[in-house]
């Protein structure tokens, strides 16, 4: 596989939210705007590249039977270096995502990519590996947010197109698990198109 | 390729990796915890200067008690006189607590007041960070208005469909007056 | 009074699957079928109170004494998959019947964001029942922790329902499977806002 196959197949074709569907609950939990949307998928990006880089690097020498209680204990890390660096730097948006930061612990699709492309894979095509899975999580995350936003609350990363409000459903809890339905079955109907 | 799975082996793994993690761990926070408390340092000044009229010097902290309750606040001056305390005070919202950091002047008139942290519903309560909402508070006069929403024969516009949240607010309002009182009494 | 307004409010207001969106993976994946969503909410059930209790006691005995909070996140997790293993030896030892029923459930626990977003929960939030702001206690924790799990179990299983229901019936091709069950979820999540705001 190319490097640049490396990176897009995290896209479409191995996409963790519409395709894979993993990761569900900072997707539907943290997708309010777009803006949170990205963030949270940057912050999954972040531990994604560094524990698949970290794993890959050390893999050789893990026993195979201790091998998910060694991965879990260095995505952990790495979340909770992420929380420092993101309470430091990023304060507003540290607590907007509150809970879902130390929940990157649990994401099956960071602990999923140690398991199925870091441990049998060189440094460098997990890096790019994590940076393909991260961005389509990102991606996903940011089209959610964007139409959660613009159906919710009228606006598109924060600069309001309409007075008023918008449908609010879309803000609270049943519109995540409405708007995320529909754009698997567009993902799916695009997707169908090209194979 | 991977190591052979007997028990000194495991354990042995996992201890190193524990330590070194133990360690990293260690190191970063010891790098972050200074920009992580300036950072909360930041966000207490920023909040009492959206409050505040404009002051020279630093914001004096001090801790005040009503009613078996601690408020803590800070008082800022101009040309070496007080002309207005920060007051840090929460109420119970529609989602949880509402902690709001309220600016009263020498005058006993809110001057402004800025939401620390809410977890109303998005879109719904949560509103009452907005200026629509907040802005009502702006400088208000406690002696001349009343501090209670239209409904309860007040004069605040509550945000639509969400009156509890916007009582919790004026709550806070009060609580914050009620321990404005208290500081002034203190010092005369 | 305090103890139900606990309850209440975990099961219904603030239900951990459908307001706090905790615990999806497994609302999704294991709840095709009614017995199998059984099995699991009773598996979640037990360890979510257990790890509670062991991390609160964690927490408040070893990290805040040491002063290692930074420690947290790392350590509730090995905690629960620790917990989690040991759960499913003891079970096999002491009630093989209870093993078979979830057995198979208990090592999806470990990466169920719901138990290690309880725990975290119960330690780092403010909660107002019953007026001010506080730091639950023990007692709260574990009440607190049980009722969010029986919270899980009852979408859990409400869900699972419905989708027996609708597997007999004509769904549109890309609706299949997960969309036409998230559509459901969607509705669900809709009846359950209607208990929002009885427990301020």
């Amino acid at each position: 596989m190319s490097k640049m196959q490396l990176i897009v197949k995290g896209l479409i074709k191995e996409n963790p939210t519409f395709s894979l569907l993993l990761g569900m609950c900072p997707t539907l939990a943290t997708t309010t705007s777009a803006v949170n949307g990205m963030s949270m998928g940057l912050a999954t990006l972040f531990v994604l590249v560094l524990s698949n880089m970290a794993i890959s690097a050390i893999a050789s020498y893990i026993p195979d039977k201790v091998r998910i209680p060694a991965y879990i204990v260095v995505i952990a890390t790495f979340v909770t270096i992420l929380q420092f660096l993101m309470q430091a730097f990023t304060p507003a948006i540290y607590e907007t995502l509150g809970l879902f930061i130390p929940l990157i612990v649990v994401n099956c699709i960071v602990l999923g990519r140690a398991e199925a492309f870091a441990n049998k894979n060189t440094v460098a095509d997990s890096a790019l590996d994590g940076i393909g899975i991260g961005l389509g999580f990102t991606c996903s995350l940011t089209v959610l947010g964007l139409v959660r936003e613009i159906l919710g609350a009228g606006s598109v990363f924060g600069f309001k197109f309409i007075s008023g409000d918008g449908i609010l459903a879309f803000v609270l809890a049943p519109g995540a698990f409405l708007a995320l339905a529909y754009l698997i079955v567009i993902f799916r109907k695009l997707t169908e198109k090209k194979a | 390729m991977a190591m052979e799975s007997s028990f000194k082996n495991m354990v042995a793994c996992l201890l190193v990796i524990c330590l070194v993690c133990s360690a990293l761990l260690a190191g970063v926070y010891a790098i972050t915890a200074e920009p992580i408390a300036q950072a909360a340092i930041a966000k207490t000044n920023a909040a009492i200067a959206e409050v505040v009229p404009s002051f020279d010097g630093e914001p004096v902290s001090g801790e005040v008690e009503v009613n078996g309750k601690s408020y803590s606040y800070y008082s800022v001056s101009k040309d070496g006189k007080v002309i207005a305390y920060a007051i840090n005070a929460s109420s119970v919202g529609f989602g949880g607590s509402l902690n709001l950091m309220v600016g009263i002047t020498a005058e006993r008139i809110v001057y402004n007041t800025s939401v620390l942290s809410q977890s109303e519903t998005p879109g719904l309560g949560a509103k009452c960070t907005e200026e629509s909402f907040a802005g009502q508070f702006a400088g208000f006069n406690p002696a001349e208005k009343n501090l209670a929403v239209k409904k309860d024969g007040g004069d605040i516009d509550a945000i639509t469909a969400s009156t509890i949240t916007s009582r919790a607010y004026i709550e806070a309002v009060k609580n914050a007056l009620a321990a404005y009182d208290a500081i002034v009494s203190t010092i005369e | 009074m305090e103890y139900i307004l606990i309850i209440i409010s975990a099961i219904f207001v603030n239900n951990i699957l459908l307001s706090q969106f905790l615990g999806i993976c497994p609302f999704l994946g294991v709840s095709n079928k009614l017995s199998t969503a059984v099995g699991m909410s009773g598996a979640v059930c037990f360890v979510i109170t257990l790890a509670t209790l062991v991390t609160y006691l964690l927490q408040v005995y070893v990290l805040n004494p040491l002063g290692i909070g930074f420690m947290q996140t790392i350590s509730f997790i090995l905690v629960i998959a620790a917990l989690v293993q040991m759960v499913e030896i003891v079970l096999k030892k002491v009630s093989p019947s209870l093993y078979q029923a979830l057995g198979i459930f208990l090592p999806l626990i470990t990466t169920n964001c719901a138990v290690l977003g309880v725990a975290l929960t119960v330690v780092t939030k403010e909660f107002t029942f019953g007026g001010e702001p506080h730091m639950l206690n023990l007692a709260e924790s574990i009440v607190y922790a049980f009722a969010t799990s029986v919270g899980f179990g009852l979408s859990m299983v409400l869900f699972a329902g419905l989708r027996e229901q609708l597997s007999m019936n004509d769904v549109p091709k890309p609706f299949k499977g997960i969309p036409i069950a998230l559509v459901t979820a969607s509705i669900m999540a809709m009846a359950f806002m209607g208990f929002s705001g009885i427990v301020k």
